[in-house]
């Protein structure tokens, strides 16, 4: 049996991948709902709140791991996708280039927004 | 006067596709899709199609019928037609060789993918290998496919990766041999099926389950094979 190989998919295994995928969705959730819970139910939500809910180092590490879910979670979704629409056997040799190039750019985001997102955790 | 449109294309004679239009008289019968192609070949011989059992065993005459794939010899027209209106088009996705007979190769080829025996290499008893009751109820609702690849076609991750997505028919019998308590290639099978086209391009949108004209559920074991890579791999 020839099994299908690929080196740009996140885990590298189909069934890590799909197991990264839920679980980096659970933790999004969990992340979405605290924000939101926290927005609703602190008295006199504001500035003054919500710095001093980000001054903790818990709470830069939760956004981080959240921000790195986001991260994950999106390439398996994203390469999954490219690798559906722009495919060898529809386009020929010219998908090879253009997925790769669509691969690249992501890649490039996610470590952009990577850094970005630990600057303004630790820069505030 | 039923309506019936039918996708027409003869690759020596025809530059595209079409779709041809006929008018029958059912004579107020429900006949099954199957009788009204033979009643209309017998008014032109050119139409193709392919059928053998005319009873749902066989799987020949799988085709698109009013916009949902099923096999012809057994969908009624009150279902497939109910306002007098019959549409029929080739299993979408598979290259057409002639009006609804398609090229089933690309299926096949993703069927032979999953080593579709039994594996088992300790010596043969002086009988048959026996199963307790238990695990040979293990194979219902695998074991009946047909292959008519109605379900198969009927996926979009099978449209757009027949060459790396097994596809719901041949996962249902990727598991059907998982399953069976006779068969010893169970991490072999499983390491062949752990890249992230074979099985995982799956997003459970049951479509297979919709159109399985033997009430199968390829998306039930599907989760099950999802089920036993996970539990070996973690």
């Amino acid at each position: 049996m020839v099994v299908v190989r690929t080196v740009t998919s996140f885990g590298r295994s189909g069934t890590f991948d799909w197991l990264y995928q839920r679980v980096t969705a659970v933790i999004l959730l969990a992340y979405v709902l605290f924000i939101v819970g926290f927005i609703f139910f602190t008295k006199d939500f504001g500035y003054q709140a919500w710095s001093e809910l980000f001054a903790q180092r818990w709470m830069r590490v939760f956004s981080l791991v959240a921000l790195l879910s986001t991260i994950i979670h999106a390439w398996i979704g994203l390469w999954s996708v490219v690798t559906d629409y722009i495919t060898n056997r529809m386009m020929g040799g010219k998908a090879t280039v253009l997925r790769l190039f669509v691969e690249v750019i992501l890649a490039a985001v996610a470590v952009l927004y990577t850094v970005w997102g630990i600057e303004i955790l630790w820069g505030v | 006067m039923l309506k019936v449109s039918i996708y027409r294309y003869n690759p020596e004679t025809d530059k595209a596709p079409y779709m041809q239009d006929y008018q029958l008289d059912t004579q107020g019968k429900d006949l099954m899709v199957l009788d009204v192609l033979e009643l209309l070949k017998a008014e032109d011989a050119t139409l193709s199609f392919r059928r053998s059992c005319r009873e749902g065993v066989c799987g020949s005459d799988g085709m698109n019928i009013s916009g949902r794939n099923g096999l012809a010899c057994t969908t009624p027209l009150s279902e497939a037609a109910p306002k007098g209106k019959l549409v029929l088009r080739p299993l979408p996705g598979l290259p057409v060789i002639r009006d609804l007979v398609v090229d089933m190769e690309q299926f096949y080829e993703q069927y032979r993918k999953i080593e579709p025996y039994l594996q088992n290499d300790t010596p043969a008893p002086a009988i048959e290998r026996l199963q307790s009751p238990e695990d040979r109820e293990k194979l219902d609702g695998l074991y009946e496919c047909i292959l008519c690849a109605c379900c198969s076609t009927a996926c979009p991750s099978f449209w757009w990766n027949p060459d790396k997505f097994i596809g719901p028919a041949g996962l249902l019998q990727a598991y059907r041999f998982l399953a069976d308590s006779r068969d010893l290639a169970t991490d072999e099978r499983l390491s062949n099926l752990d890249d992230p086209f074979s099985v995982f391009r799956c997003h459970g949108i049951q479509n297979c389950v919709n159109v399985c004209p033997k009430g199968l559920n390829p998306t039930r074991a599907i989760g099950h094979i999802r089920n036993m890579l996970l539990t070996r791999a973690v």
